[in-house]
């Protein structure tokens, strides 16, 4: 614990001219936000009723906090493997083939060798390139800004796994035999990836399995929110340090920000 | 003794034209018939028999793009209700042997359906004993044992848990 509190102070550089340029930004949205559906967004926060259908007033969103996030730790990926039913790739008999909802990654810088953990997963876009490219509508945005595979749909053709920048999307490539977990079907011949566990979100729950799991070992890293409501504790987290978009030059609007990198 | 006999056959044919209804496989020769095991919970369907055995087809393609799509969540024609009322006893699944509900009838029929290439056939909480599930749990302890010292003795004993 010691080291991430001397690594947090490391970091906390003053924020850059376009940090700052993007935080107004993102402030101004949440205040416009604010006004409009005012008591609403409280409710759907603590779920919404199960006849209703997902709302746009909502936007669930991701912040990872980098400094915090610990070398050699793999807790949000095996939870996130343990509460959607894939097999890790360490358990996997064909590795290269192997499902990744969220997968960590240590990166140096190669002059300073500062390292980075950060864990990489769909940044659920506004403007998602795999949405755009899928020929039968299948790669979905939902209304709260989840992006989906509606597998009911999906042709496994794979163009939106090369239309993805953050290599998020895997292909399932064998038959599963039943091994699904009930809440979370899924099955050869279709691409999935994060779903910001839609089943725990439509639940009520308010928070994801790898978030969960961040915080019960203890590291915080990762907070999980309604990037709309600007009383809840990513928007006020985003207010206050400086977060960026992982290749924010594709201009995609990402749903998913990190802090530290 | 022939007036018996064709009795019979009219009582044969009423009962093959209430196939569904029937509680244990009749034989009237030619095709068995399919086998409905009685669903483990509730007294009745979520609508008629008559209505789920035309429809049961029309309100899962519904219910599926309603939930997928828009979010929706509603129990009624919700596949994995369907699963918790009719998986059977002796199996646990509706798809896993020839009499399981969602497959005797379809056999007798010829419907072939993809559903549970993708959808488990067992109720939620059947999955704790599941292979797949005890090799996830024992996962977080193996990365921490190849992960060495960078792992403190709080998350070590928080992981073994
Ligand atoms: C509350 C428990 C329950 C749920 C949920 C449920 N069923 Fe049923 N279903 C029953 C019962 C009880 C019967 C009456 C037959 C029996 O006793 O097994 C029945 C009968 C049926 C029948 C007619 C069988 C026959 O006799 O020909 C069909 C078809 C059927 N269900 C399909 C479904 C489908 C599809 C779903 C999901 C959308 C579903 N059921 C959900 C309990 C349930
Ligand atoms: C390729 C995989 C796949 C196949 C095949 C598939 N589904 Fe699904 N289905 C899914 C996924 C993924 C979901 C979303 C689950 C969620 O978000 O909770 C889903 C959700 C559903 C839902 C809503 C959730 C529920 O349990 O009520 C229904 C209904 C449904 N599917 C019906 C069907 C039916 C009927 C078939 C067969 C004709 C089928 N599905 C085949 C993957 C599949
Ligand atoms: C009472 C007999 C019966 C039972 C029990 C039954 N089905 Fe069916 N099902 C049929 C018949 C008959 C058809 C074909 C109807 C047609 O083609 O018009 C069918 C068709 C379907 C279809 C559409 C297939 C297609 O190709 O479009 C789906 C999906 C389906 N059933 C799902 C289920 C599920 C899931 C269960 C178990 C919960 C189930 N059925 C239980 C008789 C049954």
């Amino acid at each position: 614990m010691n080291t991430m509190k001397q690594k947090s102070s490391e970091n906390a550089q003053p924020a850059s001219a376009e940090r700052r340029r993007f935080m107004s930004v993102a402030g101004a949205t949440a205040a416009g936000l604010a006004i409009a559906p005012g008591v609403m967004l409280v409710e759907v926060a603590h779920g919404r009723p199960e006849d209703q259908p997902a709302s746009s007033a909502v936007r669930w969103g991701m912040l990872v906090d980098s400094t915090k996030c610990a070398t050699g730790c793999n807790e949000c990926v095996s939870a996130c493997s343990t509460e959607n039913g894939w097999t890790p790739v360490a358990e996997s008999k064909h590795p290269k083939q192997a499902p990744q909802w969220i997968r960590k990654l240590e990166l140096q810088d190669p002059l300073t060798h500062h390292e980075t953990n950060l864990p990489m997963m769909c940044q659920h876009c506004a403007e998602p390139p795999c949405v755009d490219v899928c020929p039968t509508g299948a790669s979905f945005k939902r209304a709260d800004g989840i992006v989906l595979v509606n597998r009911h749909t999906c042709i496994g053709c794979r163009y939106c796994m090369m239309a993805c920048p953050y290599k998020a999307r895997s292909l399932v490539h064998e038959n599963l035999h039943d091994t699904q977990k009930p809440d979370v079907p899924r099955g050869i011949g279709c691409v999935e990836s994060c779903t910001f566990c839609v089943q725990k979100v439509d639940r009520g729950d308010g928070t994801t399995a790898c978030v969960e799991a961040c915080t019960a070992a203890g590291h915080n890293a990762l907070v999980f929110g309604d990037l709309n409501d600007p009383e809840s504790e990513i928007s006020k987290k985003l207010r206050e340090i400086p977060t960026k978009e992982v290749r924010a030059d594709l201009n995609l609007n990402l749903g998913v920000r990190y802090h530290g990198i | 003794m022939k007036r018996l006999v064709a009795l019979g056959a009219v009582i044969l044919t009423a009962a093959a034209l209430a196939w569904a209804g029937a509680d244990a496989p009749a034989r009237t020769g030619g095709a068995p018939k399919p086998v409905i095991v009685k669903a483990v919970k509730g007294e009745r369907c979520v609508e008629s028999n008559e209505f789920m055995r035309r429809n049961h087809m029309k309100v899962l393609n519904h219910q599926r793009d309603e939930t997928v799509i828009e979010g929706i969540r509603t129990k009624k024609f919700s596949l994995k209700q369907c699963i918790e009322c009719h998986a059977s006893e002796k199996t646990g699944s509706v798809a896993a042997s020839k009499d399981d509900f969602c497959v005797s009838c379809h056999s007798y029929a010829a419907v072939k359906i993809d559903c549970f290439d993708c959808h488990s056939t067992k109720p939620q909480g059947s999955m704790a004993m599941h292979p797949l599930n005890a090799e996830s749990a024992h996962y977080a302890h193996k990365l921490a044992a190849t992960a060495g010292s960078k792992i403190s003795a709080e998350e070590m004993a928080k992981v073994a848990r």
